[in-house]
């Protein structure tokens, strides 16, 4: 017979401070106290720290996050749900999110991963949404050493381990390498959903008596206190908690999502509310349901399904196992939405009622295990933390870095090896990018895109940011982030239409960090608005350092762009030699921050380059413009190595050579000026283009069929063979990971 | 002609096969759960890709003791066609309805790409619409490394039981095997995904050759039977 577990009393809870290591501060513990009007048992002491965590609270985000800007004429739904929607027309919505799960991947990353894909797709069918689409955006330390080559080799197994099982496309995203990410990799997936705008659901449990229903997995002790867990720094000291990590399973997760999106559908008028357990298990999901409908819930833990036994109040409520749902039923409706979940092989169990006195009332064994005010539960108190501009940021060397080249080919060659610009295709390739057949740009171009079947319509989507421009200066850096995930999904021909956020940065109670995202959180929203492409969704994964060191900040913009016809959906690679090959934008000295410097020097430094919003406004326009009358064979971002990688990613798609003449110095072809796109156009659509363009683009070379790159500039005449750049790209990250 | 697209829990190509065989081939199709157990009016069954029941155990394994599954064989014995793509041809081969086993691939891992394909045989009832040898179509999958004894391949050999093969072999399958029947010709079973090569807007129209096949085979064999 099992010892039972006795659990400390509220006397002793207060002496031994028990709550401290769950991350709630003694002031905390006094405010739950006067909320309480008593002391809190042990299972009310775990719900008011997994609650008043930073992951499920956003106590010291939230100052900052409220700034964003998140109501357009299309916004259906902002932040605050499992999900934000857009509309899209024809009573259609898109649905998106995206998610971290940067501590559980760090020291678990196969399951860190896989439970990252299930807990965002979980968002979007929570609203009644069928997924269509899966991005990554994954950052991981330099490709030098074998702990960093497992969390890349297992992360990628992870997600394909999930997603291709879920049967959801993966269909783009993007992974960058900087020694920054080498203690705490970055592992942050989006999700696209597409809704009929009839079967929307948000996460509220509405009406006196309707029924709490509980559906999927059964409740185990994986991933207690994953909530607490993910709102703290690792260090070299701590021991890594690997219990706080959950175990995924795709199989169930895909009866879940399917009996969902099917009860939805089915049964309308019978679902009142829909909410994922996620963060904080069931806590979380009930409370906040109940709060945000202004209701009190009752729950008898006895009735939750449970696969461990001996499970007390207390592991029941903060368990975060996997692939769980919770529903709110209208009342009499309960069997029926029962027998749907068993078609599914699914249980489904009514564990409570929705009750209109406000309070969070848990009842076990026949006694109430806690009675709290659903309200001050998921009320956590505020915090106004202090921000402190960098020392880096207040002496920055305002000059730009100068490359220093004297060999353009065998510079171009390896700028084409590094890391972060070398292709991607030897890792997602393990990525099912086809299954509902639907992608019509698969990963590789600047932008997926996912067709809406019965429509002419399709969906644009990317994932971007680049944390060494922030790091350098945070606003300016996350306007950019902002202006290259426009610039992608522009160039695929579609219109930018809303973002999703990730907001990965280290410990806010350090000034300077908190300063970073203050800035950051500025910037996107400045470009936001001028872009129009509100902010709905978004994450926020704070406390990402490792020895006291944080990560360079990194707020992943996730952006969906919308095709009205699909006519207009454009790729990166050139189509046919004799095409005319254009750059859109001026090229200046963007040095700070760069690819290049960090290839010369080791690391990035200085200034960051400067910005030009109306230029780039302006670029973006007119690139879409020329898309939409037909004017453009192909479009590409410039972006991370300049001219140089956005000429030869154009040219690999279909093995095509070019040849290039710049009024330009050599090193201006690795400058990372913003607002610029490589653009080929046929012969007979030239004038036309020209017309359009005016001075904003550049006539520059053709695509040829020698399978060659030759390149001019003031001062050299290069030619670098097709396959040698190609090889030199194609299998850099191949190499890195042997 | 009226098709079933056979859905195991956890099967996630099912819609895609629906989708292209009545909107590229208006062809009367109806997806059918596991459950079924009579398949007698449908004149052909497909089964699709996914992860049957997770691909726990071993691809296919759990779904061979599906209810369903008797009524395949049933179907079987009356000579109707059935098809098995990624999971489907893995169920098939565990259920002993085609020869052979597929497994992991030799570099282990998930591969999604577009693959070279030999049309070996263009005289089947799923490949006599073919009009070029060589044709590219997707594949997606972790364990489509196909196995046969050496006996059993001879007698494929010269059954011309094998009408796929790979040009640039992706997982290490005996003889560059991509595609093969039973020794009747009626049960087929391949990796690679046809059903997601139909459509111009995504790509890739070299999967309708496919299709067209076994709808000509269809429509034969109707005919021969009212003669």
């Amino acid at each position: 017979m099992m010892q039972t577990y006795k659990e400390p009393t509220p006397a002793e809870i207060r002496d031994h401070k028990i709550y401290l290591p769950w991350g709630l501060t003694e002031a905390e513990y006094e405010l739950v106290c006067q909320k309480l009007d008593r002391l809190p048992n042990y299972t009310e002491t775990g719900l008011f720290a997994a609650m008043w965590s930073e992951h499920c609270s956003y106590k010291k985000s939230k100052p900052v996050l409220r700034t964003f800007w998140s109501k357009n004429e299309r916004v259906l739904q902002g932040p605050g749900e499992g999900a934000g929607i857009l509309d899209i027309g024809d009573n259609q919505a898109v649905v998106f999110k995206a998610e971290s799960h940067n501590h559980p991947s760090a020291v678990e990353p196969y399951e860190g991963a896989a439970t990252g894909v299930g807990g965002i797709l979980r968002d979007i069918f929570s609203m009644g949404a069928q997924p269509i689409a899966v991005l990554d955006s994954l950052r991981f330390g330099e490709i030098d050493n074998e702990r960093t080559k497992y969390l890349i080799n297992e992360v990628i197994a992870g997600i394909a381990g999930y997603g291709n099982a879920i049967g959801i496309p993966t269909v783009g995203g993007e992974i960058a390498f900087d020694k920054t990410y080498a203690g705490n990799p970055l592992v942050n997936v989006m999700a696209v959903g597409l809704l009929d705008q009839d079967a929307m659901k948000v996460g509220q449990a509405r009406g006196v008596d309707n029924s709490i229903l509980y559906v999927g997995a059964k409740t185990g002790r994986d991933g207690i206190h994953g909530a607490t867990f993910a709102s703290a720094a690792f260090s070299d000291e701590e021991e890594s908690d690997r219990s706080a990590v959950q175990v995924g399973d795709p199989f169930t997760e895909k009866l879940v999502m399917d009996a969902t999106i099917a009860i939805v559908k089915r049964y309308p008028e019978d679902v009142i509310g829909i909410q994922d357990m996620g963060a904080a298990g069931l806590v979380s999901s009930s409370a906040e349901m109940a709060s945000k409908a202004g209701m009190g819930v009752h729950l008898n833990l006895d009735l939750v399904p449970q696969r461990e036994t001996q499970m007390t109040p207390y592991e029941l409520m903060l368990s975060e196992s996997q692939e769980r749902m919770l529903l709110v039923i209208k009342k009499g409706s309960e069997a029926k939405a029962v027998e749907l979940f068993a078609e599914y092989g699914l249980d489904a169990v009514v564990i409570g009622k929705v009750t209109d006195d406000g309070m969070y009332r848990l009842d076990f064994n026949g006694e109430v295990v806690a009675e709290i005010n659903a309200q001050d539960l998921t009320t956590a108190p505020k915090y106004n933390l202090p921000a402190l501009k960098p020392e880096r940021l207040k002496n920055a060397d305002k000059n730009q870095f100068v490359p220093k080249i004297e060999d353009l080919k065998q510079t171009f060659l390896q700028i084409l090896q590094q890391a972060t610009i070398a292709s991607k295709a030897s890792l997602y390739r393990h990525f099912d990018s086809m299954v509902q057949t639907n992608t019509v740009v698969n990963p590789g171009s600047d932008a997926a895109v996912v067709r809406i079947r019965g429509t002419k319509k399709a969906l644009a989507m990317t994932t971007d940011v680049n944390g060494r421009y922030l790091y350098l200066d945070p606003f300016v850096g996350g306007q950019m982030a902002m202006a290259e995930a426009a610039r992608n999904i522009i160039a695929s021909g579609a219109l930018p239409i809303g973002i999703t956020d990730c907001l990965n940065f280290g410990n806010p109670e350090n000034p300077e960090v908190y300063y970073e995202l203050a800035q950051s959180v500025a910037g996107i929203n400045k470009m936001a608005q001028a872009l129009n492409t509100p902010v709905i969704s978004g994450n926020v994964s704070l406390y990402n350092e490792y020895n006291d060191e944080a990560i360079y900040p990194t707020p992943m913009v996730g952006m969906v762009g919308l095709h009205t016809d699909n006519h207009t959906i454009t790729t990166q690679g050139f189509k046919q030699a004799g095409d005319a090959i254009y750059v859109v934008g001026e090229t200046t000295a963007a040095f700070n921050g760069s690819e290049i410097q960090k290839m010369q020097t080791g690391s990035v430094a200085g200034q960051l380059f400067a910005f030009d919003a109306d230029a780039e406004l302006r670029n973006q326009k007119l690139v879409l413009t020329a898309i939409e009358a037909g004017l453009v064979a192909s479009a590409h971002d410039l972006s991370e190595g300049g001219l140089a990688v956005g000429l030869a990613e154009a040219a690999f798609a279909k093995h095509l050579g070019f040849d290039v003449q710049f009024d330009l110095s050599d090193d201006l072809l690795f400058s990372e000026t913003q607002s610029r796109f490589v653009i080929s156009v046929t012969p007979s659509k030239q004038a036309a283009f020209e017309a359009l363009m005016a001075a904003n683009a550049q006539l520059v070379g053709q695509v040829t069929d020698t399978p060659s790159f030759k390149v001019t500039t003031q001062t050299s005449t290069v030619e670098i063979l097709e396959n040698e750049a190609y090889t030199s790209w194609k299998d850099a990250i191949g190499w890195l990971l042997k | 002609m009226k098709a079933a697209v056979i859905t195991f829990p956890g099967s996630n190509c099912d819609l895609d096969m629906y989708h292209a065989l009545v909107d590229e081939f208006q062809v009367d199709t109806e997806i059918i759960p596991a459950t079924v157990t009579d398949l007698s009016q449908y004149d052909a069954i497909f089964i699709p890709g996914g992860f049957s029941y997770g691909d726990y155990l071993r691809t296919g394994a759990i779904a061979r003791f599906a209810p369903v599954m008797a009524a395949i064989k049933e179907a079987d014995n009356q000579g109707k066609l059935i098809v098995g793509i990624c999971n489907g041809f893995q169920i098939l081969t565990e259920a002993g309805l085609l020869p052979g086993a597929l497994q992991t691939n030799t570099k282990p891992g998930f591969i999604c790409d577009t693959t070279g394909l030999n049309v070996v045989n263009q005289t089947s009832k799923f490949t006599n619409a073919f009009t070029k040898a060589t044709v590219k179509f997707p594949i997606a999958h972790g364990e489509g490394n196909y196995f046969v004894d050496d006996a059993t391949l001879a007698t494929m050999q010269a059954n011309h039981q094998i009408l796929f093969t790979y040009t640039d072999n992706p997982n290490g399958s005996v003889a560059d095997i991509a595609g093969v029947t039973n020794a009747n010709g009626n049960v087929f079973g391949m990796m690679p995904h046809p059903e997601r090569a139909v459509d111009e807007l995504i790509g890739n129209i070299d999967g309708r050759a496919f299709f067209a096949s076994i709808i000509a085979s269809l429509v034969n064999q109707q005919e021969a039977t009212k003669a």
